[in-house]
């Protein structure tokens, strides 16, 4: 083995997410086009591009949600793509939040932020509810934990379901677009509390139109454009000085359109 | 909030508008009174002066039979209440079950799913007294089991035909439980079977309890169906007191006792319903 290979080796190791020449089509349409992407541990990797560019699917495919055409993704050096994976456990090593929360609206925030702990966790309902009020009271919503999600706003409904997905601690948190469907008043709580998971140390893989905030959290961007990955850096790079004419134009359309 | 309302008076506008609908509404009050008593009394001065009007009256509405049929009438309604209590629990098990399993996607279960589409379809379009005649005659005609009482075919015959409809309403409330929430429960580890029960039933059975009352309501009253089969419930009661005395006055009293032994049901229904739709109108006016 070269010296070269032995490195890349090692690197992959480190990576708690590898994910290797992933292929995903829904019936002709080829989304993803060989998609391959590193993700180290207490790293924040934002992955932009267009609607359509296959985003939301790669995140989808991470969770299992989807099922792989070919290519490989790896959880700390475990395969989760081979079908012999239990996938009900590999998915609560693995957060993922929505677009539109998809908080259960028969349930009270605490419960909802309670639910893996007690279901799959097996905690008694007095800790999980313990530790879900705990969570609910560190970003400022352990006075709405009794309250039905729809008497929450949506930023509010927003965090709830960060936390939940949190809640069991896994080993990487998929953020699907979390902003997009909130009112532009309600955009910054939320993106302030992915700035505080980060600093607590959460490895991040977010779908994000937040170009700035990406810039000012993502230690990595990686551009998605028609099912390939056409450019990945430092955030700085990326969104700055990128390399590929795809990258510049799609920034370029992006800022005007602001 | 620091608006003292108590505190404010209503502007001279308001107060002319406030008028002018107490006044609209005390002459709806009044024309809808006196066109209901109008109403009534014609009927009844119909009925009254109809030249069949005194046998009928004694046949059908005989107080002095009504008053005799009475505590064997009540003693069959007391047999329909005990089918109706595990009739329901049976519908709502045996529903729930078929439900369930129609909503399985996985090409494994297609026996299972044709099966279960298969008994919707029978029991959906045979009707319930054709099934009591088979159930109730020819099971036990099969000498397979021990000798049950007659009320016991009659609750089979009514939770097989039931849950056929149930099913199709669970079914509904299962499907329109939105695919995003299934998406969420599976995201958080939670197994296929858990999120059936925890996250997608709670929010069915929600969606549809107005349609699931109504259906109970109906099977309230077609427990009296059993009769066809010889158990003596209010029904049978009634038809043999109508024998003895020659006088279809226990019919009407039977007939009754159904109505009001619904009434509480069909209360708390329109109640559930109101307060839903109050929920979900969030107050507006149409």
């Amino acid at each position: 083995m070269s010296a070269a290979a032995r490195d890349a080796a090692r690197g992959a190791e480190q990576a708690v997410l590898r994910i290797d020449n992933v292929v995903k089509s829904f019936s002709e349409t080829e989304v993803l086009r060989g998609i391959s992407l590193n993700v180290k541990h207490h790293e924040v990797v934002a992955l932009i591009g267009g609607s359509g560019s296959g985003k939301s699917t790669l995140l989808r495919c991470i969770n299992l949600l989807e099922q792989v055409d070919d290519g490989q993704i790896f959880l700390d050096n475990r395969e989760l793509t081979d079908p012999r994976v239990k996938q009900d456990e590999v998915r609560t090593h693995i957060g993922i939040v929505f677009q539109q929360f998809n908080l259960f609206p028969h349930m009270t925030v605490l419960n909802n932020v309670a639910l893996a702990n007690r279901q799959v966790f097996k905690k008694s309902k007095h800790e999980a509810r313990a530790e879900a009020q705990v969570l609910l009271d560190r970003i400022g919503l352990g006075d709405k934990a009794n309250e039905f999600p729809d008497r929450l706003s949506g930023g509010q409904q927003q965090r709830a379901a960060m936390v939940r997905a949190i809640a069991t601690n896994p080993r990487v948190l998929l953020l699907d677009e979390v902003t997009s469907a909130l009112d532009p008043e309600l955009v910054g709580e939320v993106l302030d509390l992915i700035r505080e998971l980060k600093q607590t140390g959460v490895t991040i893989v977010m779908a994000t139109h937040e170009m700035d905030f990406a810039k000012d959290v993502a230690d990595r961007v990686a551009f998605l454009d028609n099912g390939v990955i056409l450019e990945e850096g430092t955030a700085k790079q990326v969104l700055t000085k990128p390399r590929e004419p795809r990258t510049r134009e799609y920034l370029k359309r992006f800022h005007a359109s602001r | 909030m620091s608006i003292d309302l108590e505190a404010r008076r209503p502007s001279a506008i308001e107060l002319e508008r406030r008028a002018f609908r107490r006044h609209q509404s005390t002459r709806s009050v009044i024309i809808s009174l006196v066109s209901t008593v109008l109403f009534a009394a014609v009927i009844w001065f119909a009925v009254v002066n109809s030249p069949g009007w005194q046998q009928v009256q004694n046949s059908f509405f005989n107080w002095d039979t009504i008053v005799q049929a009475f505590p064997r009438v009540g003693e069959g309604l007391w047999l329909n209440i005990r089918v109706l209590f595990y009739a329901t629990i049976g519908v709502a098990v045996v529903s729930l079950l078929i439900a369930t399993v129609r909503t399985l996607r996985s090409p494994v279960f297609f026996p299972l799913r044709a099966l279960a589409a298969g008994y919707t379809d029978l029991f959906r379009g045979m009707p319930l007294i054709i099934v009591l005649y088979l159930v109730g005659f020819g099971i036990p005609g099969l000498n397979l089991f021990a000798r049950m009482p007659l009320e016991f075919w009659g609750t089979i015959a009514l939770i097989t035909t039931y849950s056929a409809y149930v099913s199709e309403v669970f079914r509904a409330g299962i499907e329109s439980v939105h695919p995003s929430q299934r998406l969420a429960a599976r995201s958080l580890g939670l197994s296929y079977g858990k999120t059936l029960r925890l996250i997608v039933m709670p929010q069915a059975v929600r969606k549809v309890t107005p349609a699931l009352m109504n259906d109970f309501i109906a099977m309230q009253k077609d427990v009296g169906l059993i009769s066809v089969l010889g158990a003596v419930d209010a029904v049978r009661a009634a038809q043999i007191e109508t024998a003895a005395a020659f006088n279809f006055s226990p019919y009407v009293l039977a007939g009754l006792l159904f109505v009001l032994l619904s009434l509480p049901m069909i209360r708390l229904s329109d109640w559930y319903t109101a307060r839903l739709r109050k929920r979900e109108q969030m107050g507006a006016l149409v």
